[in-house]
Parts: structure tokens; sequence; C-alpha cells
């Protein structure tokens, strides 16, 4: 199905945001969209977000390639995107992160071994004074988790798989 | 000192509509909409409120600037909140949303905007939807939408999500990204208020600048400029972060030493250390040399730059003396490497030749001709950048290898 | 009258119009300063950071109004930073520094910077010799890195972008040129940049890839070698080209061109057509040309090597004896593929003997296009013009012109498409759509009248989409008719001179078939029209250049030169007068045809001139002298700013000019 097939009200509603003949503008958010189902934008989706804005699939990719939050290539169902800048990093969060990793087993970039969470090591998220701290972008959207410790991150990573599983 | 920002402080669930109303919310806004358009300017120009986005330059002055040959108009609020060690914006959305929207209401009516947009970075998600609720809220009490408060008015509030990237915080890159494009920044002039979004004339803003409106309407200039000094009047929110012991988010009249905020407020340095640097304008800055002269100096706009910093958007990362340089610059230069735009020479090509010379020196892999070169290229970079993210890269490189040269000799 | 301001770069002092660049106003003082992003065409970004100069302006006093005087001479302000004279417009008593140390220092940092990145590949580069990176590197750069080589950014070397250009991600400055060509000028996006910071690199995800018609100018304007064509691409090196002043003969727009031109081993030690390059002439196609001009085949095989009978005086014996023998009663027929000067002797020698001289053409109204002609100048159109296209696709027929009609929609003008199938300037016009047989009626619209009522300037483009050559003549009389003041009618023919043929008094021909039936004809031009004569005709004087089938038929053929290989003109369909001059050899024993022509009429007892200067005195009032001067090399470089050219105009023929 197309995006626009899928989600036709909820394309309606951020095209009203903007004036007709700038509808363009609604470019961000269908891309958000598109990501919502596999976490990523694929072919099909730009093709679609194209028609529907009056754009070349060219100008699509262009867009997707310059912001961090689009992906263009599939991940674990969630990524835990973790704050590694100068305010975190000054509190510990390189650490933190080290040992977040090898209790996972995997590297920053890396996914678990059943797809569940991705690693990544992200710039500022602007919550410097709670480090150490991530946020986590799924098909839920992004949210921020703060003041964080191993610990209490792999209890939110089980949490994650019991939804996970039950969403199944 | 009473908050005049984050009262969310003072007055708990300030951000129920209902709660915010009967603590005086939307007060201003009804005494705005009664005042002339041009009168609402000149108070806030009078109020001397300085933007509070990084450059300082007069709110009041710039919504003067709007050319009235060119409609519609457009109010942005820059909620983009993405310098390192700045986090004021976000606390304000949360907790206290409806005075940043009352804000931009009466701006918009002061330039003659029908619509305004809120551009939050992309990983402001949650605070987006937060605030779509409170707008609604505001639209169904009537303080938005149309004919606001039975007066011909009419305001349109939009939340805009960016997708991750500093540079949309630089307001011409962040009018491209809204118009659909790569954020990328403009040639300026022309400046926003003459060919802003959708090349008409727009007011970009700080969320805390516009934050600080409802109070000057409410209580007019003068009461304003009773906080802070003569050329920087009014409170400020300093994010303090780094190796303090009480990180967090200040609100304190500009001017407000860097001692009384780190050590008074802040609870000083942990682990027994001792302060060695302050960057006043998060990643962005000049390392500050933090000996007494400094931590003497007032935060304001005029007076940070005689210790060789600039204020900017006061996030305030204070370095103890546990930390090398060599190792920070790492961490800044990699920061500016990675959302540099791409757009300029100097800013893509530098950045990235930064970072190679900088990881070169931390992993001790480099020479003191290293050191010089690292400088060389910093300030080649300087002064020829298409927008200021270029000039910032070079800020902690330069300043650092000049103030504290020891922590460079130790490496190489 | 535009304002002027004066200012004065590097001591001199220089008068220009209000809202010039700087790098522009310099330039008319003979001074260049170094550009990689600018290009005269497109909007000014500022993103390279190459022209860096200081720019100082006077002083002014806020209460009063006046400039602040020091020591007797007004004070100038100066900035701390260097500036963009891509982007900073003149000012009235600024002053501009190129060349101070403080300049020269940030010019020279930006070609470090660009250098970091760029491979040392010069001797592969196809670039190689026309590399603005290259030049300036030589003139300006330092002798030795002070990047470490290892730490380069790589990047993909040979990725093909479309059919037509290869891409090579290290060699890209990210100056976005081609980017913005393709946005702004050809208005097809298909190119852009993908990711951000050292990263930037150009990607195409469009279906099929990078499909423009106008795609080999993005090679044209890529500074370094990034962009090349599959066609050039390790083809020659630039210094060992000749070049030559030329004409496209693909379609009737007449752009101008320069061929390249080398002998090689590869093509057996003949002198070839290496390339085909725009050469500038605003009025015409500006910088660019089309991809069917660009990537044409100038140096194919299939020529017709000598004539038949096999010896020139046999052949031109055989010819005119069957000629003298049918008299009046032959045909004469051509195509518009023919140079003025060929049309004019085949017309002469035609007229001599009181035959018919026939042009052949699917698209009619050539006798009303050379009455109405074209006033105007497209590349000046703007919100004053109203311009009508109707029943042809531009963009397919034309390239050029579609892309004139863009921008003249872009600056404002009112366009209107009315066509049976969709096509790509819908995007730009307002679309009448019409069904088979309706394009006459479908000019009688409330938008098309209410466009032309309003506009100062009307301009129709019309050609047979769906229609035969007495449909398409409706449809021209049906234009010409709406054009009370004769602005400009436009026959969009499908051969490069079909114009020239009506100006000369060639008649269009209804039912070729009927008219060739049993006769003896004297037919001159593509293969296509060659074959059709022999086809119906009894005896056939075939002159062409391609060696067919249908030549082979023919009673006698006499080989004709190309373009390429001759002196010449063609008239566009706007009328334009231009040049062309040979480039290459011919090939075995072609002749031009106007020589061809006057040899058979002098066996013919008639006199014609044989030299391509005198007949075309003859024809046209005017001489070769004339026509605007043109010097291939020299209009080649434009890659870097280009003005107003001043070579290579051509003569636009004055408005109805007397037939016959
Ligand atoms: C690279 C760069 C990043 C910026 N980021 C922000 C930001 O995150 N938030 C912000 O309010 N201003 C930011 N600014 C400043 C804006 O360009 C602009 O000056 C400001 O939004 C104007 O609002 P103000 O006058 O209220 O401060 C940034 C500027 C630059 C050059
Ligand atoms: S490919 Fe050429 S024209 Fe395009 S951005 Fe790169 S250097 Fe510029
Ligand atoms: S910035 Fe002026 S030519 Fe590129």
């Amino acid at each position: 199905m197309s995006l626009a097939e899928k989600y036709p009200q909820e394309i309606e509603k951020v095209l009203a945001k903007y004036p007709p003949e700038h509808k363009r503008s609604a470019v961000m958010a269908l891309l958000f969209m598109a990501q919502r189902e596999e976490g990523y934008i694929n072919k099909q989706d730009k093709v679609d977000i194209a028609k529907i804005l009056d754009m070349t699939t060219t100008e699509i990719s262009a867009i997707v390639g310059f912001y961090s939050l689009y992906h263009d290539k599939k991940a674990g169902q969630y990524r835990i995107q973790v704050c590694t800048d100068i305010g975190c990093a000054l509190r510990g969060a390189d650490q933190y992160l080290a040992d977040l990793c090898e209790k996972l087993d995997v590297k920053p970039g890396e996914t678990t071994d059943d797809g569940l969470v991705t690693i990544e090591e992200v710039k500022c998220l602007a919550a410097c004074d709670k480090a150490p701290m991530f946020q986590v972008q799924s098909n839920n959207g992004i949210k921020y988790h703060e003041q964080m410790t191993v610990d209490t991150t792999l209890e939110l990573i089980e949490a994650l798989r019991k939804d996970a599983k039950e969403a199944k | 000192m009473k908050y005049m920002l984050l009262r969310h402080r003072d007055v708990p669930n300030i951000n129920q509509i209902d709660i915010y109303q009967k603590n005086g919310g939307f007060d201003a806004l009804k005494k705005a909409i009664k005042m002339k358009t041009d009168d609402v300017t000149n108070e806030v120009k009078e109020a001397g409120l300085r933007g509070r986005g990084g450059a300082g330059f007069p709110a009041g002055v710039k919504w003067s600037f709007m050319d009235n040959n060119n409609w519609p108009h457009y109010v942005v609020a820059n909620a983009d909140e993405s310098e390192p060690g700045t986090f004021k914006d976000r606390e304000i959305m949360e907790s206290n949303p409806f005075q940043f929207l009352e804000g931009i209401a009466i701006c918009s009516y002061a330039v003659g905007a029908n619509a305004a947009y809120i551009y939050l970075r992309g990983e402001f998600w949650e605070v987006a939807h937060f605030l779509d609720e409170k707008i609604e809220e505001m639209e169904k009490a009537g303080f938005l939408g149309d004919k606001i408060q039975g007066t011909d008015y009419s305001l349109k509030i939009y939340t805009h999500l960016g997708a991750g990237a500093y540079i949309c915080g630089e307001e011409t890159a962040m009018l491209e990204s809204m118009e659909g494009k790569r954020g990328q920044p403009r040639v300026r002039p022309p400046f926003p208020p003459s060919q802003g979004l959708y090349n008409k004339p727009t007011v970009v803003n700080n969320v805390e600048t516009l934050t600080s409106v409802p109070y000057i309407i409410n209580n007019g200039a003068k009461e304003y400029r009773k906080f802070g000094t003569d050329k920087s009047p009014g409170t400020k929110i300093f994010s303090l972060s780094g190796n303090v012991n009480k990180p967090g988010n200040y609100e304190l009249p500009l001017g407000t030493t860097f001692r009384e905020l780190i050590f008074e407020h802040g609870g000083g340095i942990p682990n027994g250390n001792t302060i060695k640097a302050i960057m006043p304008a998060g990643a962005s800055s000049s390392m500050v040399v933090a000996n007494d002269e400094a931590l003497d100096t007032p935060m304001d706009y005029e007076s940070v730059p005689n210790v060789g910093g600039d204020l900017g958007s006061a996030s305030v990362i204070v370095v103890d003396d546990s930390i090398s340089l060599d190792w920070l610059i790492n961490k800044t230069v990699s920061f500016f490497e990675h959302e540099s735009c791409g757009k300029c020479t100097p800013c893509r090509e530098g950045a990235y030749w930064m970072k190679q010379l900088t990881s070169r020196i931390h992993n001790g892999e480099g020479t003191q001709d290293d050191v010089e070169l690292l400088k060389s290229v910093a300030t080649q970079i300087r002064g020829t950048t298409l927008c200021a993210l270029g000039e910032f890269s070079t800020m902690a490189v330069v300043s650092s290898i000049e103030r504290f040269p020891e922590d460079f000799e130790a490496k190489v | 009258m535009t304002k002027e301001v004066t200012l004065t770069i590097d001591g001199k002092e220089v008068t220009v119009s209000a809202g010039s660049l700087v790098v522009d106003a310099a330039k008319k003082a003979g001074i260049d300063i170094p550009t990689f992003c600018y290009h005269p065409k497109m909007e000014p970004v500022g993103m390279c950071r190459m022209c860096l100069v200081e720019i100082g302006r006077p002083a002014i006093d806020r209460a009063t109004g006046e400039a602040v005087m020091e020591d007797g001479e007004p004070k100038i302000n100066w900035g701390w930073k260097l500036e963009t004279s891509c982007t900073n417009p003149v000012s009235e008593g600024m002053v501009v520094k190129t060349a101070t140390e403080k300049a020269k220092q940030g010019q020279n940092g930006m070609l470090e910077f660009l250098l970091t990145s760029h491979p040392l590949d010069c001797p592969v580069c196809d670039k190689g010799g026309e590399c603005l990176l290259q030049d300036l590197t030589l003139a300006h750069g330092p002798d030795k890195s002070r990047f470490i080589f290892d730490e380069k950014h790589h990047a993909q070397k040979h990725v093909p972008l479309g059919d037509a250009i290869w891409l090579d991600r290290e060699r890209c400055i990210q100056c976005g040129l081609c980017v913005r060509f393709q946005s702004e000028i050809a208005g097809e996006p298909v190119l852009d940049f993908d990711f951000r910071g050292r990263k930037t690199e150009i990607v195409t995800t469009s279906e099929p890839g990078f499909d423009s018609v106008f795609s080999g100018n993005t090679t044209d304007i890529c500074p370094v070698g990034a962009l090349t064509t599959k066609q050039f691409r390790f083809g020659a090196r630039p210094w060992e080209l000749d070049a030559t002043a030329s004409i496209c003969a693909e379609c009737p727009v007449g752009c101008n061109t320069v061929l390249n031109t080398r002998r090689e081993a590869k093509s057996g030690g003949k002198i070839v057509v290496k390339r085909v390059m725009p050469r500038q002439n605003e009025q015409v196609n500006e910088t660019w040309i089309c991809d069917k001009g660009r990537f044409a085949d100038l140096n194919a095989d299939n020529r017709l090597l000598e004539p038949s009978p096999a010896e020139w005086t046999d052949a031109i014996g055989a010819a005119a004896e069957k000629l003298s023998a049918a008299k009046g009663d032959a045909v004469y027929l051509v195509d518009g593929s023919l140079a003025n000067e060929e049309l004019y002797n085949i017309k002469s020698l035609a007229d001599e003997v009181g035959a018919k001289a026939l042009c052949y053409s699917e698209v009619g109204g050539g006798e009303l296009t050379t009455k109405v002609g074209m006033k105007g100048d497209m590349g000046k159109m703007g919100a004053e013009s109203a311009i009508l296209v109707a029943g042809v696709d531009l963009y397919t027929a034309a390239p050029i012109w579609w892309l004139r009609v863009k921008q003249a929609a872009d600056r404002g003008a009112t366009l209107i498409v009315a066509t049976q199938e969709a096509n790509r300037l819908d995007a730009f016009a307002t679309v009448i759509r019409y069904k088979a047989g309706g394009a006459v009626k479908a000019l009688d619209s409330k938008e098309i009248k209410e466009a032309f009522s309003k506009a100062e300037n009307t301009v129709i483009f019309y050609g047979n989409e769906g229609m035969d050559l007495k449909a398409s003549q409706k449809l021209a009389k049906a234009c010409a008719d709406m054009l009370p003041k004769k602005e400009g009618l436009i026959g969009v023919w499908a051969d490069a001179n079909t114009q020239g043929a009506w100006e000369m008094g060639f008649e269009p021909v209804e039912d070729l078939a009927k008219v060739l039936k049993g006769k003896t004809v004297y037919v001159a031009g593509q293969d296509a029209l060659v074959a059709a004569a022999v086809e119906v005709a009894d005896i056939i004087v075939a002159q062409t250049a391609q060696a067919t089938e249908a030549s082979e038929k023919a009673s006698v053929t006499l080989a004709s030169r190309i373009v390429a290989e001759m002196d010449g003109t063609f008239t566009s369909a706007e009328r334009r007068v231009q040049r062309f001059f040979p480039a290459v050899p011919p090939r075995g024993d072609a002749l031009p045809g106007y020589v061809i022509t006057a040899q058979v009429a002098e066996k013919m007892g008639v006199t014609l001139d044989m030299e391509a200067e005198d007949l075309f005195s003859a024809f046209s009032d005017l001489s070769y002298a004339d026509l605007a001067e043109v010097n291939a090399e020299e209009s080649l470089s434009i890659a870097g700013t280009c003005y107003e050219n001043k070579q290579g105009l051509g003569a636009q023929l004055p408005v109805a000019v007397p037939t016959n």
C-alpha cells in the first residue's frame, strides 16, 4: 500500500499546516511517517512522497541523506541513541556507553543478535545535566531516558523486549 | 528571586491551562491585542530584550525591521536547541509551555503574522506532540485561532519537527529546512525580516526570547529593566553542565557572575578537583581560563568578551583540572565535523582536517608541528565561512592551544 | 536606463549598472576574481568561498545621510572579514581589493582546502587542461601539501549517472553548479547532494537516473573532472583539440557550437570530431546545447564517398543530361538539411529551367513565418510577454526552445501550451488539451485571448502534432491571425534550415508521390527524402551525403559534404542567419552541394557561383562580413564567468522580406 493510501487523513493534516503552494514543507513529516513501519525509509516510500509533493525522488533522497534521524537501512526495532557529546562525556557518558556495549556484546552502530536494539552514538541531545542519557527511536517516535545507569538501561531493554513480544 | 521564565518552579502544574490562567496567564496577550501593533514592538524594544539564541540581537528592533510592503508575514520560533551544553528551551516548553505560546502570539500580533511555526529539533518529538495539545487547548479557550478574544486578529501556531541537524538552528538553514529542503544556510543579506520563510518577511526568535515577552507586556519595559544590566536587561536561563556538582538550568539576572552560578548555585566542582576552564557558550565557546578575573566576570553580552569568550546562549560548561583539553577539543571538533552542512568549502574541508589533526594529537600520534598546523588550519577557516558554524568550530581549538599550551605539549 | 554605480577595484575606477555583483564589475575592469560556484546565469549562492576579497564601503553620517570625510577623502569602513564578491552587489563609492595579502590568503586558503580532498589524478583526468581547479592551483596553489594524503576522503570513481554522464565522486568539489543547473535552469531536479559535511556527494535516485536532454551541459559547467560525458571520457586531451565554430544541424533552433577535432590513429589517421561544445550566443542558446546536438554522430561511417557514375565529370554529365532532357518538367526537391548556399543554387537552377522547386516538410506555414518572423529576443522575455506553444512538444523537437520558453515563464511570461499529448512543458504553463483534429478550435480559448490581449509581446511556436501538412498549415494560419502586431511566429520544423528554404521561395509539397510520379527529379537532402523519391519518380539525380539502399537506386548519385566539412549558413526558424565553417576534411570525394549544383548547371548552360561567400551575398543582401565574427577558441571558455557575448550572434533577417 502506498503511503497516501495508508495514512490519508494524517497526510492531509500535515499538508494543512503549510500554504498549498508550499506543500513541499511537509516532506519532513511525511518521511517520519514513512519510517514508522519498518524503522527506515525504503525506495517506494521515496517515490510515494515525491509524488505527493511534486518533487523528484532524487530530491527526497537528498533530504533523507542530510538529516541524521532518517535512515535508509534496516536496524534494530529500537535504536538506543546514546549522547557522548561534551556535556555528557564530562559526566562519564563514554564509560557508560562502553560498559553498556560490553553487556550487550555489540559495538556502537551494531544491533543485538535478536534484532531488538541497535546501539548508536549521537551528538548532544539537550540533556547535558542528566547524563548519562539516551533517546530511543522506534516506531513510537522518540523518547528520552535520562540519568541512566547500565542496570536501569538493561531493565528498560527487557521491558522493550516484552513489549515487542506482546505486539507480535 | 522570583522566576520570570521558569515559573513552573514557583507554580506547580503551570503547564495546565487553567492553572496558567489563574496565575495571570494570557493577560499579556489580552492586553497586547488591544494595543497598536507598533506600541507592542516599542515596548519590547524599550525593554532592551536581547535574543537568547546566541547572537543577542535586540528582539524589538528585529520586529521593527519587518518589510511592510511584502505580505504575508511569518513568525518562526527557534526551538532547535542543539548547541552542546544548552538545554533550557526544552525545560520551558515542557514545563511552562503556555508562556512560550503566549509570547509567540504577542510577537505574531506585533508583526502582523497570521501563521507562526515552532521549529523543534527532531529529537524533541514528545515536546512537539505535547505542544500540539497545548495549542489545541489554547484554540479552544479562544487565545489562538480565528478572531482571538473577539478581535479581528487570527493566528494559527504549528509545530514543525526537524530531523537531526544542528545547522538547522541557524535561522536561514532553519527556513530552508522548513521549506522542505536540505537545511543549509542562505547567503545573508537578505535577512529573514525582509525575506524569510517562503521569501516572505519573517521574525525568527529563540524560545527563551519569546517566553520573555509576556512579562514585558504585563509589567512594562521599566519593570523588566529592573533585572540585569543596562545593556543586557532581564533574566536569562543559564544551562550549567560539565564538572559541577549541581548541573541544571538556573534563571538569574544577566550580569550574575560565573562564580555565583558555578559555586553558589551549581555547588562547586566535584571530587575535590579545581576549576580549570569555562565554556560559556557551549561547544561554540572559546576556552576561558577560569581564573579569579573570569570567575568574577558578570555574565552579560558585554562583559564575557573581556575574558576572551562570548555569552552566546549561556550554556556554561565547566571543565576541571582532571580534563586535558586535547581530548576536549577533539570532542568539539568531532561535533562540528559531524554537523557541518557541507555547503561551504572552509567549514566542510576544514572541520574534517581539524578532526584528523585533533584525533592524531589526542591519540598521541601527533607532533608539535601538528599542533601548529591545527592552529593554522583553524585560523584559515576564520572569517571565511558562509555561516557562523564554521567559525564556531575554531573557537575552542585556537583558544585552547593558545591558553593551555601545556595540555598539548604533554601529548606530542 | 538603469542607474549606474561607480566603485574602485584594485585602484581602477569602474562604472557598472546598479545591482551588478562585485565579481562582474571586476571582470568588466579586466580583473579576474577566481570563482567556482558562481555562474552568471544562476542565483549566486556564495558557497565555495573562492571569490573572497576585501570590500570597503563609504561611511555615512546617520544624521545627515552624507558621506563622512577624512583628510579630504571619503572615509571607508572595512569589516574584519573578507567577503564573497559573487554575492555582494556593488554600491556607490565602494572600494574593493582583490589582490592584497589578506585577500590572497583567503583565496589560497580555499584552494588548499579544496585540494585536501581532491585526488591528484590530473594525468588521467578528462578535464586536465581545462580544469578551473588545476588552473588556479597552477597559478596560486601551494607547492607542498600540508594535508597527509592517507587521511584523504576517498569516494567512488566511475559512477554512471545515466546513459550519457559519468561521475567521479572524488573529484567533485561540491560547488553545486550541476545540481543548480538541473533545478534552476533545466527545471529537472534529478541531481542533488546526498549526505552532508565532508560526506556530501552528488546522487540521482530518480528513474531512470540522470535523464535530461540537457544533461551534457553539466559537464561543461563542472569546474573539475567530476562530470564527464560517456562519449568523450578518455577520448582525448583538451589541448590536443582544434576548435571550429559551427551551427548545430539537429533542429531549427540553430544553436551555436564549437566542433573539437583531432587527427587520430583510432580513426584510421583521419581528422574526426571528438566532441561538440556549446558556443555562447545569448540570443539563441546562451551557453547551452541539448544532448541531441552534443551527441550527434558527426563521424558516421555510412558516407557516400564518391559519385556514381564513379568519376565526377561522368556523374555531373549524366545528371545534366537527364535534367536537361526533362527541362521545365523536372522537379527540384530539397529538405531543410541543406545550407542556404546549397538551396540557393538549386533554386536558381530550377528557376532558370522553369521547373518546380519544392521543399519537403511535414510542418506547413512557411509562407507565413517568413512574413511574420520573430521580432523579440526570447532571452529577455518576461512578464510583458505571452507565449503560446501549439501542437508541438518542444522538449523533444527543439529542446533549447523548451528551455528558453520555460525561462521566460520563470521570469513571469504567461505561457500557454495547447497540445494533444501531455508534455514536460505543462508543469510551467496553462494547459489546453485537445483531441485529434481539434488544434485550431482549441486556440479559440479564453485563456489565450486574455493573455494575448494583455501582453505587449506575443510569440507562438507551432508544429504538427497529429496533423498532416494541410492541417498544420491551417494551424499556422490560425496562429498568424492571432498576431496582429506580428511579434513572432515560429514553425518548429524538423530540419535545421527549413526556414532557409521558405525564405528562398521553395514551395511545400502536399502529396509527394503525386508530384514526383513519373518525373525526372533532382533530389537533395537526407536519406529519407531520397528514399521517398526513389519510390515513385522515374529518373533520380540524388545529391546526398549518405550511402544507403535508396541512394544506390538513384540513376545518378552526387556525393555531398556534411556541415562539418564546408562553409555555409543556416537560417534558424527564428530567421537568424548564422555561419558555420569547415572543421574536418571532406570524406572521400564529396563536394559541397552548391559546387555540385553549379557544375551540373554549367553543363546545362546555366552559370552559378561556386564560392559560398559570393552565393551568400547574392541571395541575402548581406555578406559574410556582416555576420558577426566568431572565434571558436575564445568562445569556448565558458566555465567561469561569462558575459554578454560580443561575437557570433549572426544576423536576423529583417521582417517580411519579399519572397522570390
Ligand atoms: C550554527 C548555528 C546554530 C544555531 N543554533 C541555534 C539554536 O539551536 N537555537 C536558537 O535559538 N538559535 C540558534 N542559532 C541562532 C539563530 O541563527 C538566530 O540568531 C536566533 O534563532 C535568533 O533568535 P534570537 O534573536 O531570539 O536569539 C544558531 C546559529 C548558528 C550560526
Ligand atoms: S559534480 Fe562538478 S558541478 Fe557538480 S558539485 Fe561536483 S564539482 Fe560541482
Ligand atoms: S563563493 Fe563566490 S564564487 Fe563561490
